[in-house]
């Protein structure tokens, strides 16, 4: 297909590299220095897709971020799709493919049009919270019908691709924006030595002057553009990021910003290369020479393809070479729209009309469209356009002075391309997303920046300042503000020329009236994106929506990726007047974040797949991997959980670790705990501080264990504590718990008690720890040191220094199984030494690794809690049965001692942690399981408590488990029932939860 | 008997100090043993703008408040003066001692692996008062990243601001690293230490050859 | 994202590398055992929760591990000071 809409020459566009790209399955070409909306005009491809609730045709409207139509799904592979594409924004590359986001079944067919056309009556505004509201059951149904029919993109199926990235920037100014305003202040603030960025979401830097035929200096614009790129680049501490767009303004001027890095000349990365990249920017000043979006009028019937804003008509003629039509009308309200008239003209192309509100426009580019023979007609509203799938002719009548009224005769004009003006709003979209309300200019008729707390300026068309001069000297002042702030010596600048424009006041016209009232007029949409039209604002102020967010919400007027870029100010407006206020009076929604639609991928960044949550291993973890441990996740840790042979199922193998430990040895990979030095002569009063038990007569060589508490006397974490030193000792905590305890004591430390001589450091990684337990685990070791290791020079709870395998180590005499046990701990670069050599020597005694599942069924059978699991932040060491944990005697009120004596926390009622043995030996309860004392009570059942532990024992040949009931301390021998959701209902006893050598003889040996 | 038996414990009951290495030749396994740079070293990309290398020294963790006395022989332990200025790093004349700032009364020492049960047994010896000298070279290990890229994967990694004139040769940061964490130090002009936890090393070596691709990598012994 | 300045580091770091900790200036009470119910549950769970100046405590979690206090606005965000443990704050609300 011939590009019948390109013109021989002109624009920004390499006409000597065609380009060849697909559409809907249909091939085209464009040239470099296409925008995807740029080619497809060119090809005289006027339908992109279909509106999200009425299906009408919709063209393209705008050539940049606020394009409401052209939104696409971007990707010629699965891998590679890219929903919700701006073909606005969207470079052309060899080999684009791209298909309407918003075309069920197809953009062409009228299948939806139908029902769209019919359903217009059917959906008004408010119609899905009407009549979706019930019953709640359908909505599955009608949720994806409405996703279908919205065409709001879709993901890809397949992994994606493409490498994505973020990277963190500092700069002294971050400039948004790359147009006169911006450019003049990074050039500006760079020349006064301050670090800049300046990001803008073009290809290529200029904003507005890309469009534009003024002269800077004497010169075309852009070669004053190209002059201070290339200046920009000399600076080391310039940014420049072109196709990059400042999407999120946040706290204490954080930004973020999507930078595409490749997008522009191809579908997926080249190799190892980024695809696109969001950089995190803290900035100390931040400008914004955002610019201003064209409000188009809402006019009858302003949705048909062919309906444009004037300024993208210009931006496709001047910086493209496309011409989007034959026969133009131009809507205006305003001198500037004017222009496109002229470049339209001088495309050599028709302009039927140029219709303007105002009675009596004078100014020099009024004169310049009138030497050109254009026809004017003025005081005259252009009222409805006819045509469905591209504009046929318009309608055009008189209107009364504040052009809120028809007064006269309709005229039909034919036409394929109306362009509309309705004046400039300010670009505020990122001053809003910190809080900032936007302020009403009567001058300006848009909203402008509203006070901030952010260190923000503020230059050029977003302060209402639309001309190229004024756009410039307010960069220079910004820069010169921020270095003034910044300490930065301000150089003198001159500011470039501009050709002078003398332009007659604009009118403030946003809704022009149609000779039928509005609710029977065809239909004059706002939010193209939301279809929601004049008739249905006005609809929502008679229902009652006197608040501007109501009518937002209740109309959807301002919602999903458009943001309100085009239709916000006019529904304001519109509002407003049904409402009998002023624009100020009615006040504004804001925007959020982000500006457009920002891909999961740039999000992530690199934090998928593999590194999307650090994997932590210990010293041993190879050898894990290598015996085919099978892995449970522990905070980041992997923790062996059992070690299969063979073919053997998880409860075979938990089975043969179990019995392995209790008759001969096991070998636990212990390392994961927390383990925290603690240094200094108040140390030991400390430890008596935050643990509920006393450590003042812990002698140096001993080991106990000890529960911490909240100041609600709430178990949080457990473990052991060894004395090294007088005032020098060794905790250990919870896996889970280790970096939460160390805060916890450098809190109460920093904030409480800082004249205690005390400090912490974390020994975690430092140590190896490898726990040999089982009744041949005295044996073991003894092959490997020639320390003493007998039970009378080293009793149960004791510590010793001995060398084990070569390798100098701490061990500990403490068990978590009940079994005679050694923990050995050795720096953690001998650990894999230390467990080959246990491994070597533990042959004979079918030394068996086991891992944490072995571990919990071990520690179950001795009633031993984990922290965690038996406890949740609710109970205290009262509650688990641990009262020999508690010195309530010592002479500091300890952490926990108020909290655990409160009303409640002495109740005889409360849910206390016991031992339950299921009627049935060979049923395991499910662990989570609710009891109840009367299984046949009416429902709700009370409920008194859950089962925390649960296993199969393999020494004891049943199940066991623990749990919380009601008083259940004294409740021993009494039974508690556990209704599960298949129906069954399991009987068990309630018993000490203690199943195993209860003198605790296996461990005293 | 070991080397380092009880009897020491009980005529130094205060604090214990411990030498931790082996007296025999027992097989040294760093967090990145597995990962075989040597063969990555010899067999790998040998251009890239980033330079990987992986350290194995003998960190202790100093904790202390010193008074007059305290920094005094602190100082004659160490042949220089603990920085007390936030965020810098001191280093012997001969380079086999670097001091970093971590916190106001906290420092990281870096020796030779063998020097740490001296320094450990000297400070025991010479140093009065409140303080604590932890051991803790078995928990982490240093990444020594250099090349003309290496800023932008640090960038990548961190939120710290590496620009010359924010963070000059010297200084030294803790802070969060992809999603753990690090102390950086700047030891020259293109070359930065990341001093970072025994068990995150396999995840933060992933994370750099990732952060690095578009650059090349290079690894070195 | 906040930005903060840290009093011991003595430069500005991103918010990930702090903890917040709640409001400031709670004191442990000094003799506990002597409170009633009350006074402990008001110790325990109850904290102020201004609309505009507050101040709470925040620790360097990534850093040097120090806790400090900020004087925030909760409407605005701003940060209006930082100080170390122990000093008071010169921004107060009215």
């Amino acid at each position: 297909m011939s590009q019948k809409n390109r013109l021989q020459d002109g624009g920004r566009i390499d006409r000597s590299k065609p380009l060849t790209f697909t559409f809907n399955d249909e091939s085209y070409q464009g040239y470099a220095g296409d925008t995807l909306a740029s080619a497809l005009i060119a090809n005289g491809v006027d339908v992109i897709g279909r509106s999200f609730k009425y299906s009408r045709p919709r063209g393209f409207v705008a050539a940049g971020a606020e394009e409401p139509n052209a939104v696409v799904q971007l990707g010629a592979t699965e891998a590679t799709q890219i929903p919700n594409v701006r073909a606005t924004q969207q470079s052309l590359y060899q080999g684009l493919v791209a298909a309407s986001t918003n075309g069920w079944p197809s953009v062409e067919t009228d299948l939806m049009g139908l029902v769209g056309k019919i359903g217009g009556k059917m959906m008004p505004p408010g119609f899905y919270y009407k009549t979706f509201m019930f019953p709640q059951s359908m909505w599955p149904t009608y949720e994806s019908y409405i996703r279908k029919a919205a065409g709001l993109g879709r993901a890809s199926k397949e992994k994606d691709v493409d490498i994505y990235d973020k990277m963190n920037q500092h700069t002294d100014v971050l400039v948004v924006g790359a147009g006169p305003a911006g450019l003049m202040a990074a050039l500006s603030a760079a020349q006064g030595g301050a670090r800049v960025i300046i990001a803008d979401e073009q290809s290529e830097f200029g904003g507005s002057l890309l469009s534009s035929k003024e002269t800077i200096d004497g010169k075309p614009a852009m070669e004053w553009v190209a002059q201070v790129v290339a200046e920009l680049n000399e600076f080391d501490d310039v940014l420049m990021l072109p196709n990059s767009q400042v999407n999120g303004y946040h706290d204490h001027n954080f930004l973020t910003i999507q930078q595409h890095c490749t997008d522009q000349f191809a579908d997926r990365a080249p190799n190892g290369a980024v695809a696109q990249r969001l950089h995190r920017v803290r900035a100390k000043w931040v400008v914004l020479a955002t610019g201003a979006h064209e409000r188009p009028l809402v006019f009858g019937n302003n949705d048909v393809p062919g309906c444009m804003q004037a300024s993208a008509v210009s931006t496709y003629i001047n910086r493209f070479g496309v011409v989007p039509g034959n026969e133009l009308v131009l809507m205006t309200s305003n001198d500037g729209a004017y222009q496109t008239a002229i470049d339209w003209h001088d495309a050599g192309r028709h302009v039927v009309a140029i219709v303007d509100a105002r009675k009596n426009p004078q100014g020099s580019l009024i004169d310049a469209a009138r030497e050109r023979g254009i026809s004017i007609m003025v005081g005259s509203g252009l009222i409805e356009v006819q045509g469905s799938k591209r504009v046929t002719g318009v309608s055009v009548a008189p209107l009364n002075e504040s052009g809120d009224k028809v007064t006269g005769a309709v005229a039909k004009l034919k036409a394929d391309t109306v362009a509309s003006s309705g004046g400039w709003s300010p670009v505020i979209h990122l001053s809003c997303h910190t809080g900032a309300r936007p302020v009403w200019d009567d001058e300006v008729i848009g909203f402008l920046p509203g006070p901030t707390v952010q260190k923000q300026l503020t230059a050029g068309a977003i302060n209402g300042a639309f001309t190229t001069q004024a756009a410039l000297s307010q960069g220079i002042q910004a820069a010169a503000d921020a270095l003034a702030s910044l300490g930065l010596e301000v150089t003198d600048l001159s500011l470039p020329k501009t050709e002078e424009v003398i332009q007659d006041k604009a009118m403030a016209l946003f809704h022009i009236p149609h000779n039928k009232p509005t609710s029977k007029a065809p239909k004059q949409f706002v939010d193209y994106q939301n279809d929601v039209t004049a008739a249905g604002i006005e609809l929502a102020c008679r229902e009652g929506f006197e608040s501007i967010e109501h009518v937002k919400r209740y109309t959807a007027m301002g919602f999903g990726t458009d943001q309100g870029k085009l239709g916000n100010i006019n529904g304001m407006a519109i509002a407003a007047k049904a409402l009998q206020k002023s624009i100020p009076e009615t006040g504004t929604t804001i925007f959020r974040p982000n500006y457009t639609p920002v891909t999961f991928g740039a999000i992530a960044g690199r934090d998928c797949g593999e590194l999307f949550d650090p994997k932590r291993f210990t010293a041993m973890h190879a050898w894990h991997v290598e015996q085919g441990a099978k892995f449970e996740d522990v905070g980041q840790w992997k923790r062996p959980w059992y070690f299969p042979k063979g073919n053997e199922t998880m409860q075979e193998a938990l089975n043969r670790e179990c019995l392995a430990t209790r008759e001969s040895v096991g070998i636990l990979d212990a390392s994961t705990l927390g383990k925290i030095d603690i240094q200094g002569k108040d140390a030991r009063e400390f430890l008596g501080r935050v643990y509920t038990n006393a450590w003042a007569k812990l002698a140096v060589g001993k080991c106990r264990y000890g529960l911490m508490c909240g100041e609600d006397g709430m178990v949080f974490d457990d473990g052991v504590t060894s004395c090294l030193g007088e005032n020098h000792f060794l905790m250990t905590t919870t896996t889970g718990g280790a970096a939460h305890v160390l805060e916890w004591l450098e809190l109460y430390h920093q904030t409480e008690w800082p004249e205690m001589e005390v400090y912490f450091t974390s020994v975690t990684d430092h140590w190896s720890t490898m726990t040999i337990s089982g009744p041949n685990s005295r044996k073991l070791l003894e092959k490997l040191t020639d320390d003493d290791v007998s039970k009378d020079y080293f009793a149960y709870m004791d510590w010793k220094q001995m060398t084990v395998a070569g390798v100098p180590a701490r061990v500990f005499r403490i068990s978590f199984t009940g079994e005679l046990s050694f923990e050995i701990n050795v720096q953690a670069n001998y650990g894999m030494h230390v467990w080959k050599a246990l491994f070597e020597s533990g042959e004979e005694f079918n030394l068996t690794p086991y891992g944490t599942e072995t571990m919990h069924i071990l520690r179950a059978e001795k009633g031993f809690i984990i922290a965690g699991q038996d406890t949740d932040g609710s109970v205290h060491p009262f509650d688990l049965g641990m009262p020999w944990a508690v010195a309530m005697k010592k002479p500091f009120s300890f952490i926990g001692k108020r909290g655990m004596q409160r009303e409640d926390c002495v109740r005889a009622d409360r849910k206390q942690l016991v031992g339950l043995k299921t009627v049935d030996p060979t049923v395991v309860l499910p662990e989570g399981a609710q009891g109840v004392f009367d299984p046949n009570a009416p429902i709700p059942m009370p409920m008194v408590g859950h089962v925390t532990s649960s296993y199969w024992s393999a020494c004891l040949g049943r199940s066991i488990a623990m749990g919380f009931v009601k008083g259940g301390h004294d409740k021993m021998g009494e039974k508690v029932f556990y209704p599960l959701v298949d129906g069954r209902v399991v009987e068990a006893e309630i018993c000490q939860p203690i199943f195993l050598d209860p003198k605790g003889e296996r461990q005293h040996v | 008997m070991s080397d380092v038996n009880n009897e020491a414990l009980e005529q130094a009951p205060i604090k214990l100090v411990m030498n931790q290495l082996p007296a025999i030749d027992v097989p040294f396994e760093s967090p990145l043993h597995h990962v075989e740079l040597a063969k990555i070293a010899e067999h790998g990309e040998s251009q890239g703008g980033v330079v990987f290398r992986e350290l194995s020294l003998g960190l202790l963790t100093l904790r202390c408040t010193p008074n007059a006395e305290q920094a005094t022989s602190i100082e004659a332990i160490l042949g220089v003066a603990l920085p007390s200025k936030p965020l810098t790093s001191v280093s012997s004349a001969s380079g086999e001692l670097t001091v970093m700032w971590i916190s106001p009364d906290e420092w990281l020492l870096q020796v030779p692996q063998d020097k740490a049960f001296e320094l450990e047994t000297r400070f025991f010896a010479e140093v009065g008062g409140h303080y604590s000298l932890v051991n803790v070279s078995g928990g982490n290990t240093v990444f020594e990243l250099s090349g003309e890229d290496v800023v932008k994967v640090l960038k990548k990694s961190t939120p710290i601001d590496f620009h010359d004139s924010e963070f000059p040769v010297g200084k030294v940061v803790s802070s969060v690293f992809a999603k753990s964490g690090a102390t950086i130090c700047r030891t020259a002009e293109q070359s930065y230490q990341l001093v970072v936890r025994r068990s995150f090393a396999d995840y933060l070596w992933l994370w750099l050859q990732d952060a690095s691709k578009e650059y090349g990598l290079t690894v070195t012994c | 994202m906040f930005h903060i300045f840290c009093p011991h580091c003595g430069e500005y770091r991103e918010e990930e590398e702090f903890h917040a900790k709640g409001e400031a200036h709670i004191a442990r009470p000094l003799d506990p055992d002597a409170c009633s119910d009350e006074e402990w549950g008001e110790f325990l769970y109850f904290r102020k929760n201004p609309r505009g100046i507050h101040h709470e405590l925040w620790v360097h979690a990534a850093g040097c591990r120090k806790f400090f206090n900020i004087t925030r606005n909760t409407q605005t965000y701003e940060i209006l000071e930082v100080y170390k443990l122990g000093e008071t704050p010169s921004v107060v609300a009215e």
